[in-house]
């Protein structure tokens, strides 16, 4: 079923460049019909796509190993699950998804414009089938995913392990339908500039759709984030990685875009900046795949040597140059209404958001594309790594928490003293509150970036509690609502106010976790004999016992050798829990390690034990490479002792051979080499980042049409008594 | 007998996709529609600024905005309102 596959991409791409055709045509001539035909190939490149991908899902699921990308991303050995999401797992089938998700998002960008935004939706209808067929391009001529080989080999090599995590399943399709959202606002943008049209109507589209990019993106990063720090080697959930920093960037600037969109709503000001960030996170998205895809983060070389590098390196240089000549022959129309009346409003709190939102992304970029420029530049990789990334990100961070505690108690245009002083004495008397017990009664007085943000935390529980508590008293007097009908009610009536206000919230919440978390962990690396303990942060580790396990891994990801230790954690003599960090081991296909060897010889993957309460954490993870180590020697003797002979008449052998070392382990456990670690108030983070995906659903969520209507009806009323009087 | 299916399911699915795509040209030849976009944007801006008048008076009632300056707000964005009505109107 290949030659589907391929013709589904092949039709894909004639389908894209006919929509783009007939999208710009209907446009210049006025002909409705032809713009509907361009429309309708977005609708069409949902279904052609769909097939492309039920095609090579099937290949996956079925271990049809005569495609290359199934061989050289699953296996038989591969769980069902992970075999369905190996599919991302590879450079085709990660592009093939790209291309997919926005198949899907810009034809429910269409349907829901359809009979708005007309001079505009034909331009954008050409950009997001210009996007639809640059990387359906890609997949015909560069990484086809339909590549087959012929005999299929009879075992695929299998999904790098790292990624069999149930985060790993969902977390790219989150990522990337984030990437594909932010082609929407940025197709819009062009369309709006184009016909000159960037008034109310391409505002409302814009910043809704930039909302469901922030929501997606913000979705997966967050999964990405938990997946890193279950996955030991990368040493926690934050670690600068270029990967991780690309999709924060977009994020960053989309959060600015979403603060300064509501200034041009209301003052019809900063249309230039707002048209640039929009842009701007369209690109920065691309510029994110292209890190990802283009190999140039394995070695600036690798980028010369794929083939991919040069056409995104175009794309974005399309994007850019497009972007910067629009934006500059359009600053007629993109002229300011008003002026900054004070520099104490909520505007001018929104243009100090902006420019940290742009600084911490500028930081980021740079930090990100350093060691690529370093090593263009002198030959060698220098490296930046998180201590450089947090003398910057860190004070930006402490103005960023502290603005999202004024912007929400200031009023537009100008806030007077009087009002300020009721306003902030709240806030800033529980951020004095928690200063005085920052000393006293809470332990984090050694680390002065840590107090000051705890301070701005409780500023900002400060002022959005006082925000809600006002917002519910003012509902409670205007209606009979019951309490809690009326908080509901409040927030419904005022959702993109209050959805901010959770996000707000969130992101406090958030970096309670983060500062507590990075200043006061306990990590220590130590190897622990059968008997033996170690101390860190308070907690007691001890070593029970040893564990083994073949073809039975716990987590079901498909490892053939599972080592692990039981650890009975207490404190002070009480016992506080038992923790089971594993080995896993999975099977080389080449061969190469011999017989037994093999079957672990391929990557091998730590699994972290961890007990979360809202206070700690408390996580153990044994590396997995000297423990492998520690076998070796068995490995060589049972290896040399498998003939081939043996093995024609009992193909299991091999199998047999390997529990037998494993019952060898159990017996005489060497050390276990393990990393043990006490955080604080690590729950705290995703409790932080769920509170902030709440906030932006309640913001996205379409008001209730009732109410809208009833609110409409009663200020048409009012506006039109001052139309008779005017 | 797969690759027959292929073929098929290929040739299908092109039958279908002209079909679909090429339908609204197949439609007797519309003439230039004058769109409405003009009329949308005033509506989009008046519902701007219906909900501008919202939260100043949410601003006020929760204390963020002073008696004078409310009073002051609220008549510059009822007059805005205004306007946009006024070009409304000029459109019918």
């Amino acid at each position: 079923m290949a030659v589907v596959g391929r013709a589904a991409l092949i039709l894909a791409l004639i389908t894209s460049l006919f929509g783009i055709g007939a999208s710009l045509y209907g446009a210049r001539q006025g002909r409705r019909d032809w713009i509907d035909a361009g429309r309708r190939s977005v609708y069409a490149l949902v279904a052609i796509l769909t097939v492309a991908i039920a095609v090579l899902e099937i290949a996956f699921i079925s271990n049809d190993f005569a495609y290359n990308t199934v061989a050289n991303n699953s296996s038989l050995t591969t769980p069902l699950v992970y075999r369905a999401a190996a599919m991302w797992g590879s450079q085709e089938g990660s592009l093939l998804l790209w291309v997919w998700l926005l198949s899907i998002w810009s034809s429910l960008a269409v349907f829901l414009t359809r009979n708005r935004l007309r001079e505009v939706v034909p331009y954008a209808v050409a950009v997001l089938l210009g996007f639809g067929t640059f990387f359906t391009s890609l997949l015909v001529f560069f990484a086809t995913p339909f590549a087959t080989t012929a005999p299929a080999p009879l075992n695929g090599v299998g999904l790098d392990p790292l990624l069999r995590n149930p985060a790993m399943i969902i977390h790219p399709p989150m990522l990337y339908s984030g990437y594909t959202f932010f082609t929407i606002p940025f197709a819009f943008a062009v369309g709006a500039l184009i016909t000159r049209r960037v008034d109310a109507e391409w505002i409302g589209v814009a910043r809704r759709f930039a909302l469901a990019s922030w929501l997606f993106l913000g979705i997966g990063v967050l999964l990405g984030a938990r997946w890193a720090y279950y996955e030991i080697g990368w040493g926690g959930y934050w670690g600068w990685d270029p990967v991780e920093n690309a999709a924060l960037m977009p994020w960053l600037i989309s959060t600015a875009f979403l603060h300064s969109i509501m200034i041009q709503e209301k003052r019809g000001m900063l249309k230039i900046w707002n048209a640039s960030l929009v842009l701007g996170a369209s690109t920065l998205a691309i510029f994110g795949t292209f890190l990802v895809r283009s190999g140039v983060l394995q070695s600036i070389h690798a980028f010369g040597a794929s083939t991919l590098g040069v056409p995104f390196v175009s794309l974005i240089a399309l994007m850019t140059g497009g972007s910067i000549y629009l934006v500059v022959s359009r600053r007629d129309v993109l002229r300011s209404e008003h002026r900054l009346d004070s520099l104490f409003s909520r505007e001018a709190a929104f243009m100090l958001n902006n420019i940290v939102l742009v600084g911490l992304c500028f930081v980021i970029f740079w930090g990100t594309i350093f060691p690529l420029i370093s090593e263009a530049v002198t030959g060698t990789t220098a490296s930046v790594g998180p201590p450089w990334f947090d003398r910057y990100t860190v004070p930006l961070a402490l103005v960023l928490v502290l603005l999202s505690g004024i912007g929400p108690v200031i009023p537009w245009r100008r806030a007077t003293l009087a009002n300020a002083r009721r306003n902030f004495a709240l806030p800033l008397g529980l951020a004095l509150a928690m200063l005085i017990a920052s000393y006293t009664v809470v332990p984090i007085s050694s680390s002065a970036p840590t107090v000051i943000l705890f301070c701005c935390v409780a500023f900002v529980f400060g002022s959005i509690g006082q925000e809600f508590w006002r917002g519910w008293r003012v509902r409670r007097a205007t209606s009979s609502d019951s309490p809690a009908t009326a908080l509901v009610s409040m927030v419904r009536r005022n959702q993109r106010r209050y959805g901010g206000y959770i996000v707000h919230l969130g992101i406090a919440t958030l970096f309670i976790g983060v500062a507590a978390s990075a200043t006061f962990q306990h990590t220590h690396y130590v190897n622990l004999s059968r008997g033996q303990s170690d101390t860190v942060g308070g907690f007691t580790f001890t070593n029970e016992r040893p564990t083994a396990a073949i073809v039975d891994d716990p987590s079901g990801t498909g490892a053939l050798l599972t080592l692990g230790v039981y650890l009975r954690v207490s404190r002070d003599g009480r016992y506080v829990t038992t923790e089971h960090p594993t080995a896993e081991y999975y099977p080389d296909a080449s061969g190469a390690e011999g017989p037994v060897g093999s079957l672990i010889g391929g990557d091998a993957v730590s699994e972290l034990a961890l007990d979360s309460t809202w206070r700690r954490d408390i996580s153990a993870a044994i590396n997995a490479v000297p423990l492998q180590a520690s076998l070796q020697t068995e490995i060589n003797y049972a290896n040399s002792s498998v003939t081939a002979k043996a093995l024609a008449g009992n193909p299991t052998l091999p199998y047999i051979l390997l529990a037998i070392i494993a019952h060898n382990y159990l017996q005489h456990p060497p050390p276990a080499p393990l990393k043990l670690a006490s955080s604080p108030l690590v729950m705290w983070l995703w409790l932080g980042a769920l509170i902030v995906l709440f906030g932006g659903i309640v913001a996205i969520w379409p008001p209730p049409g009732a109410v809208r209507g009833r609110v409409r009806a009663r200020y048409l009323a009012r506006v039109a008594r001052e139309v008779g009087r005017a | 007998m797969t690759e027959v299916l292929g073929v098929l399911l290929i040739a299908v699915l092109l039958a279908l996709v002209v079909w679909f795509v090429g339908a609204p040209l197949r439609r007797p030849s519309a003439a230039t529609e004058r769109p409405s976009d003009a009329r949308r944007a005033l509506e989009a801006a008046k519902e701007a600024k219906y909900s501008e008048i919202r939260d100043a008076e949410l601003d006020y009632r929760t204390g963020k905005l002073s008696d004078e300056d409310f009073r002051a707000i609220d008549r510059q964005l009822r007059a805005e309102a205004v306007e946009i009505l006024h070009a409304l109107d000029e459109l019918r």
